[in-house]
C-alpha cells in the first residue's frame, strides 16, 4: 500500500488516552491537513509516524515500510522528514550547518574517512551543499545563509526548519504548524510554498495547522480531530460546516444558535 | 575589514578560508617551531618543560572539547582517561613494543575502554552526565591502586623513554627533541579534529549538542553518535596522557586525579567552549597561572617582606577567575578575542548588544 496508512492508532498516557483510533491515509502527492482545538491529539499523531511515541494499539505504515518496526532516528531515513511546533534547531550552528545537518541520511562516508578527509568526503560535501544551495534558492535563504539561528527572527527559523526538513528531500513532509507565528505576508509565503512542494516536487505533506485560511489554501483534505477522536474528514469547506466540528469548537449552545 | 567574497564551495569546506587565513597561522607555527632555539639561547629548559606541558594540556583539552564543546556532554572524569592512556603506553613500552606503534595503539585503547565504560552514563545528561563521570575519575584512582601488579599501584611506576627512528627522547636528557615530538602531536590532533567538525560527523556531533529530538527526526541516531563522541574524545585523552607520562615519568595512583578531571573542565570553559582556539587559550591560562603565582609569591616575599606561602593559594585563584568568566563571559577567552576583532572589523559601529543575543542564550541554556 503506498502513502501513509494508519490503521487504528491509539496512545495513552498514564489515564488519559490522547490519540483515540485513529485512522486514516494519505496518498503520494497528497497535502492533508490535521485541524482540531488544543489538546486533541494532532501533535500525539505527528509524533507517532516519526516515532518519538511508540502507540498502544494500531498500524502504521509508509509506502509498505513498517514504521512502528523503526526507531526514530530510522525514518528520516525512510524518507519522512518533519518540523516541530516549537522550532527545534540546532541553535549555536549557521543556517548552513542545519540544512546540511539534514543531509545526514544522503550520508555515504564514515568517521574513518571524515578523519583523513578523503577526497570522497569532499566530493560528498560539495554534493550536499549543492543540494542544500537548492533548497536555500527555494527558500530565499541567501541573506542568511552564514547567520547562526541564535540570532535570527521568528519568522525566518520557521523557514530554516522548513528547509531542514526539504534538504532531506522527503517522499513525506509533517509540518507541525508552520504558519503559527506568522504575519500574513509569511502566511501567504508559506502557503505558496506549500503548494509548490507538493506540486512541483511531488512531495505528500501531512500538516497540523489551526490557521483556516492556510488549511483551505493548500490542502486536498481535511481531517477534524476532537480529545483524540475522529470528527469529520473531507474538504476544507466540508469539515469547517460539519455539526460535530462547529461543536467540537464552539460547543452546542451556539450550534443551536447558528442552527435556529 | 575584508570582506570575503566566496565564489565556491570549497571556501566553506577549505581548513583556511583565505590566504591570509593561511599566512598568519604559518606564521604561528613558525614562531612555535623557532620558540626552543630562543630557550637553548636563554639556557632555559625549566620555561621550555612549561611550554611543552602547556600543550600537553591543550591536546587534553581537545579531547575534552570534543566530547563537552562539540556533542554537549560535561565529563568530570577525563583524567581517568588520560590514566588509561598513559598506563597503556607504558605497559606496552615495557613489553617491548615500539613507541610509533605504542604510543596512537595507547590512545585507540583509550578510547575502547571510555567508551565502553561511558557506555551505561550516556544516556544521561548534563549535571547528571557530570556527576557519574566524576565517579568515574574516582573509581579509576582505586583501580590503579587495585591493579598494583600492571601498574605499579601507590608506589608507581616509571614512564620508559620515548625512542623514535633510533633516537632516545627523554623529557630531561634531551628537552628540545620532546617539545618537537609534543608539538608533533598536537598538530596531528589540531588537523583530525579539524576534519570531523568540517565533516558530517562533526555536524552530527553538533546537532546532538543543540537538540537531540531533531536530531532524530534527521536521522543522526543519539546512542551512536554519543559514543563515537566518547571514543574520539576518549582517544585523543588516552594520547595527551601517554604524553603527559613521558612529561612527568614517573606515574602514580594520585598523577590523575579529580583536580586533573577538574582542572581539564576549567581550561575549555575559560578557553571557549566548542573552537579549537578555547582548547589552547585555555591551557595558556591553566598551565602559566601557577608560574605567574610562584614568580609573584617570590617578588612579594623579597620586594616587601611579605610570606607569599598561603596555602591553596592556586586553587583559589583558579575558582575566581572560573566564576568570573561564567559570570561575564561565558564564551571563554576566544569569544572575548571574538569580539576584540569584531570591534576592529566595525570601527566605529561596535555597539555594546552585539553578542547580547548569544551571550544570554549561553547562560541560560548551555550546561543543562
Amino acid at each position: 500500500m503506498s502513502g501513509l496508512v494508519l490503521n487504528g492508532i491509539t496512545k495513552r498516557f498514564g489515564g488519559l488516552t490522547a490519540v483515540d483510533t485513529v485512522t486514516f491515509t494519505v496518498e503520494p502527492g497528497e497535502v492533508f491537513a490535521l485541524v482540531g482545538p488544543n489538546g486533541a491529539g494532532k501533535s500525539t499523531v505527528f509524533n507517532v509516524i516519526s516515532r518519538f511515541y511508540t502507540p498502544e494499539e494500531g498500524t502504521a505504515s509508509f509506502d509498505g515500510e513498517d514504521l512502528l518496526a523503526h526507531p526514530a532516528h530510522d525514518i528520516a531515513g525512510l524518507g519522512i522528514a518533519r518540523t516541530f511546533q516549537n522550532i527545534e534547531l540546532f541553535e549555536q550552528a549557521t543556517v548552513l550547518q542545519n540544512l546540511l545537518v539534514g543531509r545526514h541520511r544522503h550520508r555515504k562516508t564514515n568517521v574513518l574517512s571524515d578523519l583523513f578527509h578523503l577526497p570522497s568526503v569532499r566530493r560528498d560535501e560539495r554534493a550536499h551543499r549543492a543540494a542544500v544551495e537548492d533548497v536555500i534558492d527555494f527558500l530565499d535563504l541567501q541573506p542568511h545563509r552564514d547567520r547562526p539561528i541564535a540570532g535570527l527572527p521568528y519568522g525566518v527559523r520557521k523557514v530554516v526548519e522548513l528547509g531542514r526538513a526539504l534538504a532531506t528531500q522527503p517522499r513525506l513532509l509533517l509540518l507541525d504548524e508552520p504558519a503559527s507565528g506568522l504575519s500574513v505576508e509569511e502566511t501567504q509565503d508559506m502557503a505558496f510554498w506549500i503548494e509548490d512542494i507538493a506540486k512541483q516536487m511531488g512531495i505528500t505533506v501531512l500538516m497540523v495547522e489551526h490557521d483556516m485560511g492556510l488549511v483551505s489554501a493548500v490542502a486536498n483534505r481535511v481531517m477534524a480531530l476532537a480529545d483524540g477522536r475522529e470528527l469529520a474528514t473531507g474538504t476544507a469547506a466540508e469539515v469547517q460546516s460539519h455539526p460535530a466540528v462547529i461543536e467540537a469548537y464552539l460547543g452546542t449552545g451556539n450550534v443551536r444558535k447558528v442552527a435556529g | 575589514m575584508r570582506t570575503l567574497f566566496k565564489t565556491n564551495y570549497d571556501t566553506d569546506i577549505d581548513w583556511f578560508s583565505h590566504p591570509a587565513k593561511l599566512g598568519w597561522y604559518l606564521v604561528l607555527l613558525a614562531a612555535f617551531l623557532a620558540l626552543p632555539l630562543y630557550f637553548f639561547w636563554q639556557n632555559d629548559t625549566y620555561l621550555l618543560g612549561e611550554v611543552t606541558s602547556v600543550f600537553i594540556f591543550a591536546i587534553a583539552g581537545l579531547g575534552l572539547m570534543m566530547l563537552t564543546g562539540q556533542t554537549g556532554l560535561a565529563s568530570l572524569g577525563h583524567a581517568a582517561f588520560m590514566a588509561i592512556g598513559c598506563y597503556a603506553n607504558v605497559l606496552l613500552l615495557n613489553a617491548g613494543v615500539p613507541w610509533l606503534i605504542a604510543f596512537p595503539l595507547a590512545g585507540l585503547i583509550a578510547g575502547a575502554l571510555g567508551t565502553f565504560i561511558a557506555m551505561p552514563v550516556m544516556r544521561l545528561h548534563g549535571v547528571y552526565l557530570a556527576l557519574a563521570t566524576l565517579a568515574l575519575s574516582v573509581l579509576m584512582v582505586d583501580f590503579i591502586v587495585l591493579g598494583e601488579d600492571f601498574t605499579g599501584g601507590v608506589a608507581g611506576i616509571s614512564v620508559p623513554d620515548i625512542s623514535l627512528f633510533g633516537f632516545t627522547v627523554n623529557r630531561y636528557a634531551n628537552p628540545y627533541a620532546f617539545y618537537y615530538v609534543v608539538l608533533g602531536v598536537c598538530l596531528i590532533t589540531v588537523a583530525f579534529y579539524r576534519n570531523i567538525v568540517r565533516s558530517p560527523t562533526g555536524r552530527s556531533f553538533a546537532a546532538i549538542r543543540d537538540s537531540e529530538i531533531s536530531a532524530r527526526a534527521m536521522g543522526v541516531d543519539p546512542a551512536k553518535t554519543k559514543a563515537l563522541a566518547f571514543f574520539l574524545s576518549c582517544s585523543i585523552a588516552g594520547l595527551a596522557g601517554a604524553l603527559f607520562g613521558h612529561n612527568a615519568t614517573y606515574v602514580t595512583h594520585e598523577t590523575f586525579d579529580i583536580v586533573m578531571s577538574i582542572t581539564l573542565l576549567l581550561m575549555i570553559v575559560i578557553g571557549g567552549l566548542g573552537t579549537i582556539h578555547g582548547a589552547f587559550l585555555g591551557a595558556i591560562v591553566v598551565g602559566l597561572i601557577p608560574v605567574i603565582i610562584a614568580n609573584a609569591r617570590t617578588w612579594l616575599s623579597t620586594s616587601f617582606d611579605i610570606t607569599g606561602n598561603i596555602p591553596g593559594i592556586e586553587q583559589a585563584i583558579f575558582a575566581a577567575i572560573l566564576i568570573g568568566f561564567i559570570l561575564f563571559e561565558p564564551m571563554g577567552l576566544y569569544g572575548r578575542w571574538m569580539k576584540i576583532r569584531t570591534w576592529f572589523d566595525l570601527f566605529p559601529f561596535y555597539r555594546k548588544g552585539l553578542f547580547a543575543r548569544q551571550k544570554s542564550y549561553l547562560k541560560t541554556e548551555r550546561v543543562q
